[in-house]
């Protein structure tokens, strides 16, 4: 009953801004209860429906027999391109992802059909008995292929500033080399689910795992030929999403939509492992070519770079992340002359998709790859060479695209990292350790982030919200943000809770809803709390102004003597408890409830000229990473992390802190262990947990030091001045890359670069290790 | 045909009938509405779908359902005593070392089997005991640290 009755004499309410208030639903976490879309109790007489896919990389489709399958045990419905009332499309923006395949199919794992029974099992045996004969075509798998036979799914972009080719060419150390990047997959570890349950007339409700239940609504309603309207989509929570539920879970949504209309009951589609690595898409492999100038220092005069990215069969959201890849060519450096040039591959694979960072780190990996080369090549310190470069606080601070960074501070973390982490100190003790260490070296780096907030899509940069106030001062919120275990609810309610001054128990979050609030963008680009932690106090705000006002009224005093105290309100020398305003608000007809809508401001870009602010601010960080690597197996580990990050005003330390140790890790482990690898056929061969390697526990560094960097404020007027975190802190995984590769460099004294391709895996260590050694002797 | 198993889980007797290929974690989630243990993997390399066979730490996805005749069962739902939160659970929540949750019951569920079988386990041997249990959101080292309070306040 306790929380039936607010405090009202307390001097803080509990769970407000800037407080350490746990994840909303970690009490049912920790009990199992926390419902996911498979924990739904399912409706009587559900289908449950497997998906056909391509076992071919590039054909046409000769014939399709799937009379066996339709009389099959237990099916209920066989659903191809034919039975699509609408548009077999479920793609973000081009139009170019079919549902189900339509005469041809262009990746292993393409969806064909679907097959709905009684139960998975049944099926999964049906789908055995379809018969699909192809005619094979030739393939394109690499990236290097696609170049070479000028393969793109749009076309390439360049971004340029100053004189490139001429300051290198005047340059007194040149480096022109290539560096090959790994994809990632985003393994979260719910898979890819949804139910959809039909209702009466066109309408449908779909449970969708997705960040973005707009865009699964329109991809429904497309697909089903009816309005908006007629669609609903309810996400509560994801079991992770990491941008790989952002654009592809309408695929799942609007197949168990389509055999739910087409057979009245309700249906699910839940991918397996293996089913939704093959057939869903990545992280964005990159190959790069550069070619830098620059003086003794190793101060750059001039870059040039290709960025060449695999999208895979179509667009998907490549587009932009290619571009943001492009925008992070610069990361914390001034780059006065420099060219990028940004080619987007049409392979026979997978769509590539949004993945934590969405091409910001492939970017950033590029130019930190740069300045470590440079570094080996004049025998400075990589961190030296760094700090020579970085934009400048007042001056030389305009980025590649135009923006002047208006509120630099790499400076400054830079410089309370060395200190916090003993960097010189280990450096030193790092070298003369590997010495007299024959077989086991040591390495150590440091690496700076600086990262873009802001959809670089200017318009997807707006949120709304919804609140009510019951009559018992209960207060219902909802936001088109989704819960994907980044805290994201908490943060909004703590800002809502803030607001009307009341503790965070009287808040209900409630689940993303496109019925509550309509046209949202996707919970992405680290937005989340920027946008609806906006809306939401918005709507909070309208909401306490009539009450402000009709309390001014009742007292008969001025808007002004109104105060808010937690949990009530104080009009001159009168206290009213919150809980009785808004019951006698009730009764004198003063509405408790208002949406509430934020849109970003100061942004604009024009992309055909590379000009304007497409970010409304930077987040920024630093990480050092020591390894220890085994030469003679290349097996490698953290052994500590360093990590100062800036979140300007933490809404929620504990969680932002969880945040970026999260990253990090996530970050390390896709230049690390994390190999995707398809086969001469373009069959990916690591699909499950025992083939492709996400860090686990026991990868976990034994000393790891993470920080909130203390001065942090958004120099912008952010939510309570707070930053952004989801992506940036993953870039900072890049120092484990440079620290293996410096343990490797110790094996030839430091005189060979060793040049490492990413992921560094055991195998690629030990390639690197004899590579630079044969290099020493010649 | 199916196959008739009486078992106790979480301390209770409990019957149920499943189909020969059925596995534990399917009877647990889909017959009797346990759905705190998730399919991560389906293949055992994940540790979401982790419960205990007679105290011992067994992956459901790779148990069938009629092999655990006369066992004991016991799943993350049992973990808790009424309102009253086992250490591992409360210091979980004290450290954040959740976030999004899917592989929060395996890891309460792995770690509570640990602190059963060696009461003042080294850092080392935490991170290696839950190896099994993946975890893509938080980077393990919370989860650590909640591991090694527990172990502290259940040795009073």
């Amino acid at each position: 009953m306790s929380k039936l009755i607010p405090d009202i004499t307390k001097d803080k309410i509990a769970g407000g801004v800037y407080q350490n208030k746990l994840h909303d639903s970690g009490h049912k976490h920790v009990n199992g209860q926390a419902v996911y879309v498979d924990d739904i109790p399912e409706p009587h007489g559900m289908l449950h429906i497997y998906m056909g896919m391509s076992t071919v990389a590039h054909a046409k489709i000769k014939s399709m027999d799937l009379s066996e399958m339709r009389a099959s045990e237990g099916v209920a419905c066989v659903l191809t391109v034919e039975d699509i009332p609408g548009i077999n499309d479920y793609s973000p923006v081009k139009g170019d992802d079919p549902i189900f395949a339509e005469g041809k199919v262009e990746f292993i794992g393409q969806p064909i059909f679907a097959v709905a029974a009684d139960t998975i099992d049944l099926a999964r045996a049906a789908a055995k008995k379809a018969v699909i004969e192809y005619e094979e075509l030739p393939a394109i798998l690499t990236i290097a292929d696609a170049m070479e036979k000028g393969s793109y799914v749009s076309d390439p972009h360049v971004m340029a500033r100053g004189d490139a080719d001429g300051r290198i060419a005047t340059a007194k150390h040149v480096i022109k080399n290539s560096v090959e990047l790994g994809g990632q997959e985003q393994f979260y570890l719910e898979g890819m689910i949804a139910m959809s349950i039909p209702g009466e007339d066109d309408e449908v409700k779909v449970y969708s795992s997705t960040q973005h239940p707009s865009e699964v609504q329109h991809n429904v309603a497309k697909a089903l030929a009816v309005p908006d309207h007629a669609v609903t989509i309810e996400t509560r929570r994801l079991g992770g999403g990491f941008g790989g539920k952002e654009s592809q879970p309408a695929l799942m949504a609007s197949v168990s939509a389509l055999v739910a209309k087409a057979t009245g009951r309700a249906a699910k589609l839940r991918l397996d492992r293996d089913d939704d690595m093959v057939m869903t898409g990545k992280r964005h492999d990159f190959h790069f070519e550069y070619e830098v100038g620059f003086n003794d220092d190793g101060l750059i005069e001039g870059v040039s770079m290709l960025h060449a990215c695999r999208a895979g069969y179509s667009s998907d959201l490549t587009d932009a992340i290619a571009d943001r890849a492009m925008f992070h060519c610069d990361n914390v450096y001034w780059l006065p002359n420099i060219k990028v040039e940004s080619y987007r591959c049409k392979t026979n694979t997978v769509s590539n998709t949004a993945f934590r960072g969405f091409g910001g780190p492939q970017g950033v990996f590029l130019i930190e790859r740069i300045i470590d080369e440079i570094a080996a090549k004049l025998d400075k310190d990589p961190l030296e060479v760094r700090q020579k470069n970085f934009y400048g606080v007042d001056d030389n601070n305009v980025t590649p695209y135009h923006m002047t960074v208006e509120d630099n501070v790499i400076h400054e973390i830079f410089e309370e990292l060395e200190e916090s982490s003993d960097y010189q100190k280990r450096r030193a003790e790092i070298r003369e350790f590997n010495k007299h260490s024959k077989v086991l070296k040591k390495g150590i780096a440091m690496t700076p982030v600086k990262f873009g907030i802001s959809f670089t899509t200017t318009f997807l940069n707006q949120a709304g919200a919804l609140v009510h106030i019951y009559t018992d001062g209960s207060v219902k919120l909802n936001h088109g943000g989704i819960e994907m275990g980044q805290g994201l609810f908490t943060k909004v309610a703590q800002v809502v809770a803030e607001e009307f001054q009341i503790d965070i128990e009287r808040v209900k979050i409630t689940a993303t809803d496109t019925s509550k609030v309509p046209n949202t963008s996707a919970t992405a680009a680290s937005s989340g709390s920027d946008m609806n932690g906006m809306a939401a106090q918005a709507a909070a705000r309208t909401i306490k102004q009539r009450l402000t006002d009709f309390a001014a009224t009742q007292f008969q005093a001025s808007v002004e003597d109104v105060e808010w105290l937690p949990n009530r309100v104080r009009v001159g020398s009168e206290e009213i408890a919150f809980t009785d305003l808004v019951k006698q608000a009730y009764l004198n007809r003063i509405s408790l409830s208002s949406t509430g809508y934020y849109a970003t401001p100061k942004i604009h870009y024009d992309r055909e000229n590379c000009k304007g602010r497409p970010f409304f601010y930077f987040s920024y960080g630093a990480a050092v990473t020591e390894v220890l690597v085994d030469t003679l197996t290349g097996e490698n580990k953290i052994t500590r992390v360093d990590i100062l990050h800036d979140v300007g005003k933490s809404l929620n330390p504990t969680i932002d802190l969880g945040q970026v140790e999260g990253a990090y890790v996530q970050g390390a482990g896709w230049l690390t262990t994390e190999e995707l690898w398809w086969d001469q056929t373009g069959r990916l061969r690591t699909h499950a947990p025992s083939t492709y390697k996400i860090p686990a526990c026991s990868d976990r560094a034994e000393d790891m030091r993470i920080s909130l960097w203390e001065k942090g404020k958004n120099a912008e007027e952010t939510i309570y001045r707070s930053k952004a975190v989801g992506e940036p802190p993953l870039v900072l995984g890049i120092s484990a890359f440079h620290a293996i590769s410096d343990a490797i460099a110790s094996v030839t004294d430091y005189e060979v670069y060793p040049a490492l391709d990413a992921p560094a895996t055991a195998e690629r260590v030990l390639m690197a290790v004899d590579r630079t050694k044969k290099a020493a002797k010649s | 045909m199916g196959i008739h198993v009486s078992t106790k889980i979480n301390g209770d007797d409990v019957e149920f009938v499943c189909d020969a290929e059925e596995t534990l974690l399917d009877v647990l989630r889909d017959r009797l509405n346990l759905t705190g243990a998730k399919e991560g993997c389906a293949t055992g390399d994940c540790g979401a779908c982790s419960v205990t066979i007679d105290g011992r730490l067994t992956c459901s996805c790779l148990t069938l359902g009629a092999e655990v005749e006369g066992r004991e069962i016991g799943t993350v739902e049992g973990v808790a005593k009424g309102n009253e939160l086992h250490p591992i659970q409360q210091k979980i929540l004290d450290n954040a070392a959740l976030q999004c949750g899917v592989c929060t019951p395996g890891i309460v569920v792995a770690a509570k089997a640990l602190l059963e079988k060696k009461p003042d386990p080294s850092e080392e041997e935490i991170r290696y005991w839950m190896a099994g249990n993946l975890c893509r959101c938080t980077g393990y080292d919370k989860i650590i640290r909640a591991i090694q309070d527990a172990a502290a306040e259940m040795r009073g």
